[in-house]
C-alpha cells in the first residue's frame, strides 16, 4: 500500500470518528414524562417540563445535547404507568423519568426505578411513603428522588402557618380534620394530629370520607355540632364540591390547610366565587417573590399556556433544572453518577432552595423542608385573587373570612 | 333537630334523584331503549350551563337556558345519530336490536365523557345556583337553592303527569309504551311519537342536569355514576314505571341520607345496593315494575 493511500485512509477514519463524536453528542437527551394530562395538576406537571425544556434548549441544552421529552399520559392507572415507565426506559433510552402527582401511581413505579436503574424524580405526589420507601433500602432504591414535600412536611407547613395567623392574629383554639381517603392524607392526618395542638389547635375530630362524596351536608352538620373556629383540610381528589357546599350552607366555621384544587387560578370561576376565604397551602402565590426565580417563571409559564402554574409545574421545572445541573457536573448519563450528582443539589429554584434529604434522614431524597429550603406559602381566596398570607416576611394581605364565619370573640 | 335536618336533607337529594333517573325511566318506558349516556346528557347540560354561565359571564339564567338547549340537542343527537340508525339497520336481526342500541349508547356516554374532559378538562366546576343564600326552616339552615331545586324538580314532575295524563299526546305515548304495534296499525307515526318522547326527555335531563350541576358541582368524571345511579333507582323502581321511579328515588335518597348521618358519610351508598339485590331477589320486575 502506497504512504498515499495510507494517508487518506487513516484521515477518513479519523473524520469518521469526530463525526460519531459529534453525533453523539448532539443526539438529545431523552426524559421522560409520566402524568394525566386531564387533570390540573397532571397538565401542570406536561406544561412544567415543557418550559423548563424550552428554555434549557434555547440556552444551548444539557452540555450542548438539546432535550427531547416524551410525555405519555398514565390515564392515573398504575398498569398504564407501569407500561409507559418501561417503554421509556427500554425503547427512547431516556435518562431519567419525571412526574406523577398520585401517591398510588408513585408507588407502583418505584420498584421498577430500580429494577431498571432509573432516576426517576417524582413531582406533584406527597405520600410519605415515596421517601420512606428510599430510606428503607438506599442502595438499591437511590435512584428514587421525592422531588416535592412529604405529606408529614405539608402538615407542618399547614400547622406553622395555621399559629402564625389562625390562633396568633384570630385567638383560634380548636379544630376539626377533615379529609379525603387517600394514601397521601394518611401521614398528612397523623401529621396534623401531632403538630395542630403544638400549634395551640385542639383536634375535636377527625373525619375522613370517600373521595366520591358527593353530599357534604351530614358531614359540615356533624362538624358544626362540635362548634370547632376552623376546618383543617386535606383535599385534592374533591375540592369544588365541599366547597361550594360550606359557601352555600354558609357554615360558621374558617376552613383552611390543604385543599389542592382551590390552588389552582381557575378555582374562582369553576367554585362560582364560593371560595371567598379559603385557605389553602400552595407552593407560591401570584406575584410573591419565594426567590429570585420565582417570578420569571410564573411569567414565562403565564405567557406560554394562558394560565397560572398549578404546584406540581413548579416542582417539574425545578426537577428538570436540578437533572440538567447533575448530568452537567457528572458529565455522564449513566444513572450512578447523575444520581450520586443529584443528591447533592444545592440551588435557587422557584420554589427555593432545593436540596434533597440524605440517606440517614427518614424521608431518604425527598425534597429539604424549613425557612431556609422550601415551606410553600398559604393563600386565602379574596375578592377573586389569591393573596399570600403566610410566611409572615412574604404576605401581601391579612386574612379575612367572609361574614357567615363566627370567629373567636377575642379577635 | 337532628331527625328534622335528616328529613330536609333527604328531600332535597331524594327530589334530585327522582328528576334525574325521570327521563331514563321515561325513554325505557315508552321506547324500550335503556339509554346508558343518560349521564353524558346531563353533564352536558350542566358543563354547558357552566360555561356560558360562568365562564363567558352571561349569568345563571342564560346559563341554565344553554344548557337546556344543550341536552335537548344532544337527545336529539342521540337519537338521530345513535339510537335510530341501528334500530332501522337490516344487518342486525331484530332480537338483538336491544343489545346493540345498550352497547351504542354505553360507547356513546364514554365519547361524551372523553369529548367533555378534552374541551373542558376533567376537573369539576359548579353550575351557578339561581337564587343564593340561605333560610332557616325551623332552625335548620338550608340554601334556598335547594328549595328551589325541590319546587322546580316538582313542578317539572307535575307537568309531566298532565301531559301523560290530560294530554293527546300523552296517550299516545302512554299507548306507545303498552303496544306499539296497536299504535301503527291505528295509523300513527311511531317515529313521530319516538321523536316527540326524545324531545321531552332532552328537556328534562336538561333540567336535572343544571339542577344537579349546581347542587352537587359537575365534571366528566361524574358521567358513570350518574348513569348508575339512575340505573339503580330505575331498576329498584320497576323500569318505564314513573311512579316507582319517584317511590325509588325517595327510598334510596332517605336510606343514604340517614346512613350519611347515623353512620358514617363514607358508607352512603351501601345499604341502598344491598336493597337492591334484595328487591332483585325477590320482586325482580321493582318496586312498581310491569316486565
Amino acid at each position: 500500500m502506497s504512504r498515499k493511500l495510507c494517508t487518506v485512509l487513516l484521515a477518513g477514519a479519523a473524520s469518521l470518528v469526530v463525526a460519531t463524536a459529534v453525533a453523539q453528542a448532539a443526539k438529545p437527551l431523552v426524559i421522560g414524562i409520566t402524568t394525566e394530562l386531564g387533570t390540573i395538576p397532571g397538565k401542570a406537571i406536561a406544561n412544567g417540563a415543557t418550559l423548563a425544556a424550552d428554555q434549557i434548549n434555547a440556552s444551548g441544552g444539557v452540555d450542548g445535547r438539546q432535550i427531547k421529552l416524551i410525555i405519555e399520559d398514565d390515564h392515573l392507572s398504575t398498569t398504564d404507568a407501569i407500561r409507559s415507565f418501561q417503554r421509556m426506559v427500554k425503547q427512547d433510552h431516556a435518562v431519567a423519568v419525571v412526574g406523577t402527582f398520585v401517591s398510588e401511581v408513585a408507588l407502583a413505579l418505584e420498584p421498577w426505578a430500580a429494577r431498571l436503574h432509573e432516576p426517576y424524580m417524582i413531582t406533584g405526589a406527597a405520600a410519605n411513603e415515596l421517601s420512606e420507601y428510599v430510606h428503607a433500602d438506599y442502595k438499591a432504591r437511590q435512584y428514587i428522588f421525592h422531588a416535592y414535600l412529604p405529606a408529614a412536611d405539608l402538615a407542618r407547613a399547614v400547622c406553622d402557618a395555621s399559629k402564625q395567623t389562625l390562633v396568633d392574629q384570630f385567638h383560634m383554639t380548636t379544630a376539626v380534620v377533615m379529609s379525603e381517603d387517600a394514601a397521601w392524607t394518611k401521614p398528612l392526618d397523623a401529621g396534623y394530629d401531632k403538630c395542630l395542638p403544638t400549634a395551640g389547635l385542639k383536634v375535636l375530630d377527625n373525619i375522613r370520607f370517600a373521595p366520591n362524596t358527593t353530599d357534604f351536608t351530614p358531614i359540615y352538620q356533624k362538624i358544626e355540632a362540635l362548634h370547632p373556629n376552623v376546618i383543617i383540610d386535606g383535599w385534592a381528589h374533591v375540592g369544588v364540591q365541599p366547597t361550594v357546599q360550606w359557601a352555600e350552607q354558609k357554615v360558621p366555621i374558617a376552613m383552611a390547610g390543604i385543599n389542592a384544587q382551590a390552588g389552582s387560578s381557575v378555582f374562582w370561576k369553576a367554585t362560582n366565587g364560593a371560595t371567598e376565604g379559603v385557605i389553602t397551602g400552595n407552593t407560591s402565590a401570584p406575584g410573591v417573590a419565594i426567590t429570585p426565580k420565582t417570578l420569571p417563571f410564573t411569567d414565562a409559564y403565564q405567557k406560554k399556556f394562558g394560565i397560572s402554574p398549578a404546584y406540581s409545574a413548579y416542582s417539574t421545572y425545578d426537577a428538570i433544572y436540578a437533572l440538567k445541573d447533575a448530568i452537567e457536573r457528572a458529565k455522564s448519563t449513566k444513572p450512578l453518577p447523575v444520581v450520586d450528582q443529584l443528591a447533592k443539589t444545592d440551588m435557587v429554584g422557584t420554589q427555593g432552595q432545593i436540596a434533597f434529604e440524605g440517606p440517614s434522614d427518614k424521608f431518604t431524597h425527598a425534597l429539604k423542608y424549613g425557612p431556609k429550603y422550601v415551606t410553600g406559602v398559604a393563600v386565602q381566596w379574596q375578592k377573586g385573587e389569591q393573596k399570600c398570607i403566610w410566611p409572615l416576611n412574604l404576605a401581601n394581605a391579612k386574612p379575612a373570612f367572609p361574614s357567615f364565619v363566627k370567629l373567636p370573640a377575642k379577635s | 333537630m337532628l331527625a328534622l335536618q335528616i328529613l330536609i336533607d333527604g328531600f332535597a337529594i331524594s327530589t334530585l334523584y327522582a328528576l334525574g333517573a325521570l327521563g331514563f325511566t321515561l325513554i325505557f318506558g315508552v321506547s324500550g331503549v335503556l339509554n346508558l349516556a343518560h349521564g353524558g346528557l346531563l353533564v352536558v347540560a350542566a358543563m354547558i350551563a357552566w360555561y356560558v354561565g360562568t365562564s363567558l359571564g352571561y349569568g345563571a339564567d342564560w346559563g341554565a337556558l344553554a344548557g337546556l338547549g344543550a341536552a335537548i340537542g344532544a337527545a336529539l343527537l342521540t337519537y338521530g345519530g345513535v339510537v335510530r340508525p341501528i334500530e332501522r339497520s337490516r344487518a342486525i336481526p331484530p332480537r338483538e336490536r336491544e343489545l346493540f342500541v345498550l352497547t351504542a349508547t354505553l360507547l356513546w356516554g364514554v365519547m361524551i365523557q372523553e369529548a367533555l374532559a378534552y374541551a373542558f378538562t376533567d376537573s369539576p366546576v359548579t353550575v351557578q345556583p339561581l337564587i343564593g343564600g340561605t333560610i332557616g326552616i325551623l332552625g335548620v339552615r338550608t340554601p334556598i337553592n335547594e328549595l328551589l331545586i325541590a319546587i322546580i324538580a316538582w313542578a317539572v314532575m307535575g307537568c309531566l303527569w298532565l301531559l301523560v295524563n290530560r294530554t293527546k299526546i300523552g296517550k299516545r305515548l302512554l299507548a306507545a309504551s303498552i303496544n306499539p304495534r296497536a299504535l301503527t296499525l291505528l295509523g300513527f307515526e311511531l317515529g313521530t311519537i319516538y321523536l316527540t318522547v326524545w324531545l321531552i326527555y332532552g328537556v328534562l335531563a336538561g333540567i336535572a342536569g343544571v339542577l344537579l350541576g349546581s347542587f352537587l358541582g359537575t365534571g366528566s368524571d361524574y358521567i358513570p355514576d350518574l348513569t348508575g345511579s339512575a340505573f339503580t333507582i330505575v331498576v329498584l323502581g320497576g323500569l318505564g314505571s314513573v311512579s316507582g321511579t319517584l317511590m325509588a328515588a325517595y327510598v334510596v335518597g332517605y336510606i343514604e341520607t340517614l346512613t350519611a348521618y347515623l353512620i358514617s358519610p363514607s358508607l352512603r351508598d351501601v345499604p341502598a345496593l344491598f336493597l337492591l339485590i334484595i328487591v332483585l331477589y325477590v320482586r325482580p320486575q321493582g318496586l312498581l315494575g310491569r316486565r
